[in-house]
């Protein structure tokens, strides 16, 4: 079975003020997935990926990319990993072109071979017409483009996309989905995303590792979370205001405004049941959409799970 | 990486740093030669005239080496502050970070880069002092071989000062009150046998004195202290602060959390 493009192994982190950023995590990416790394802010998801690219210097535990021990050879480990950060990383006052040649320099790439390659990556992300102006005219979404040309110059077989999109306009990160989509369908590039849009990792990967406080509290697959999703919301815009919201036998409703419902539909319950009713009550609905994506409401219900138990765990440990 | 690869990037690196100072040069290559030819004109011509002669040389003649040493001295030692504190603000260290690329590779190409400043100021300052006097060289390897191995530790300095800076201040504080201050005692403008005897002894705790008088040496055959030990020092200072600086690099000082 070949290697897992990254492992980790009671990875832990403790920086320098005391706080505990890392508790020990475990966690594999196989080779060729699109794997999204959730959480909220000050979970870990960057400290995790910092350790992995040498930005951040682990406590304890062990990390290998395609099977090298960073402990080891990190050196040959680095040439297989593509890193695009969350802040932009590059010195702004210089040439397009000069960013994505230096990063290829730096792996040891002839300039030969450095230059078609840039023109190419360029070219593919809407850059190449830019390429000899500096880079701090360009917009946040083709300074992320260039972060990304970047990562890619030296062909690594792991890329780690640190929120990808944060910023971008919705058809620009349409664009950079279906970029991203490519290299890991056709170039087999391992993927792993963190990002606050669930909607993205919903759409784009296969595995989710969900961390929080330090701790990997779910790692399964998109769809294996998503069909552990109990409840759903929708919510139906009338046709005409209603008053308060209607009675509907078995199913949860709310008023959310003058003419919108929210309708809570648990699994195995039939949403023309609800349908049903309100044209028995001569309610006429219009259209209907998820009140929020649904990878969303799992996450939030598991991140608010967690901080609900957290007072409880430090209560015991004062208690001792 | 292979020899190749370790050859490619250090050449990037540094090809990336002379192009940063180059395509910034009214901020980092004119500034130096107007001071210089200011110290020409008023040190070396105007004042120069009254004082005489120096060590048997014009004061005009004895001046130009400490001079151009001086230029050497802070050009070297602010463009690595400058430029690795600027990467380190822009975060794109990381760049280098992420990369195969191993420390002692950085940490030279960012030396180098400072070097080719240091060295490349220093040869303007010579050509603008051809404008006030005839400049003859005694022992031309020696001169090359000390102002080379100067701005390689000042360089070496910057890189260390640019770790351990937080803020923009940071940088310029050794510049400010070390670098000038030393510099100016460092007998760039006089022969410290002018100097009572307890000043005599204390110029020689002073560094940049010997790097300024075997350069003078290099350029008139004249100089203070003894030229072997001093050389001797620079290549020990160089050493023990490379090999700090690679520490302070492996360690992630100052670049990681």
């Amino acid at each position: 079975m070949a290697e897992p493009a990254l492992s980790i192994r009671g990875l832990t982190k403790v920086y320098g003020n005391g706080f505990h950023a890392l508790k020990g995590i475990d966690l594999d990416v196989e080779q060729g997935d699109f794997f999204a790394l959730l959480g909220p802010n000050g979970a870990g998801k960057s400290t995790t990926l910092g350790v992995v690219c040498s930005l951040v210097q682990k406590t304890a535990g062990q990390v290998s990319i395609f099977g090298i021990d960073i402990d080891r050879d990190f050196a040959r480990a680095k040439y297989h990993l593509g890193v695009v950060p969350q802040e932009f990383n590059f010195n702004q006052f210089e040439k397009v072109l000069d960013i994505v040649l230096a990063q290829a320099g730096y792996y040891g790439m002839p300039r030969r071979e450095a230059l078609p390659r840039a023109e190419q990556l360029l070219k593919d992300l809407g850059l190449w017409d830019k390429r000899n102006g500096s880079a701090r005219m360009l917009s946040g979404g083709m300074k992320r483009r260039l972060m990304i040309a970047r990562a890619l110059m030296h062909r690594p077989r792991l890329l780690i996309l640190d929120e990808p999109t944060a910023g971008v306009d919705i058809e620009l990160r349409r664009s950079m989905w279906e970029y991203m989509r490519r290299i890991n369908r056709e170039e087999g590039t391992t993927i792993i995303l963190t990002t606050h849009y669930l909607e993205e990792a919903e759409s784009l990967c296969r595995n989710v590792a969900i961390i929080n406080h330090g701790e990997i509290v779910r790692n399964t697959s998109v769809r294996g979370l998503l069909a552990e999703l109990d409840t759903e919301t929708f919510l139906l815009d009338l046709a005409h205001p209603v008053d308060q919201a209607p009675h509907v036998e078995g199913f949860e409703v709310h008023k959310v405004e003058e003419a919108q419902l929210a309708v809570v539909v648990h699994r195995g319950q039939r949403l023309n049941d609800v349908f049903t009713a309100l044209g028995e009550q001569g309610i006429e609905v219009v259209s209907m959409r998820n009140r929020a994506n649904r990878l969303e409401e799992m996450f939030v219900s598991m991140v608010e799970q967690g901080n609900n138990e957290r007072p409880k765990v430090e209560q015991a440990e004062v208690g001792k | 990486m292979s020899a190749t690869q370790v050859a490619i990037a250090l050449w990037t690196l540094v090809v990336k740093e002379i192009k940063r100072f180059t395509r910034i040069w009214p901020q980092t290559l004119l500034p130096p030669s107007i001071t210089m030819a200011m110290y020409f004109i008023i040190f070396g011509s105007l004042i120069g005239s009254r004082i005489g002669q120096m060590d048997g040389f014009s004061y005009m003649d004895f001046i130009v080496p400490g001079l151009i040493m001086m230029a050497v001295i802070t050009n070297s030692y602010s463009n690595v502050a400058s430029s690795f504190f600027s990467n380190k603000f822009q975060r794109s260290v990381e760049e280098m970070m992420v990369s195969p690329m191993p420390n002692w590779v950085i940490l030279s190409g960012f030396v180098l880069g400072g070097m080719a400043r240091g060295l490349g100021v220093g040869l303007i300052v010579t050509l603008v002092s051809l404008f006030f006097t005839r400049i003859s060289v005694a022992h031309p390897l020696l001169t090359i071989g000390v102002v080379v191995l100067t701005a390689a530790l000042f360089s070496i300095g910057g890189f260390i000062n640019a770790l351990l800076a937080n803020k923009f201040d940071d940088v310029s504080i050794v510049p400010t009150f070390v670098l000038t201050p030393l510099t100016y005692l460092g007998g760039v403008f006089y022969s410290i046998s002018l100097l009572p005897t307890f000043w005599q002894n204390a110029s020689l705790l002073n560094p940049i004195l010997y790097m300024v008088n075997v350069f003078r040496h290099g350029f008139l055959g004249v100089s203070d202290i003894p030229v072997g030990w001093a050389l001797a020092a620079i290549v020990a200072f160089i050493i023990v602060l490379f090999t700090v600086a690679l520490w302070m690099l492996e360690r992630g000082k100052g670049i990681r959390s």
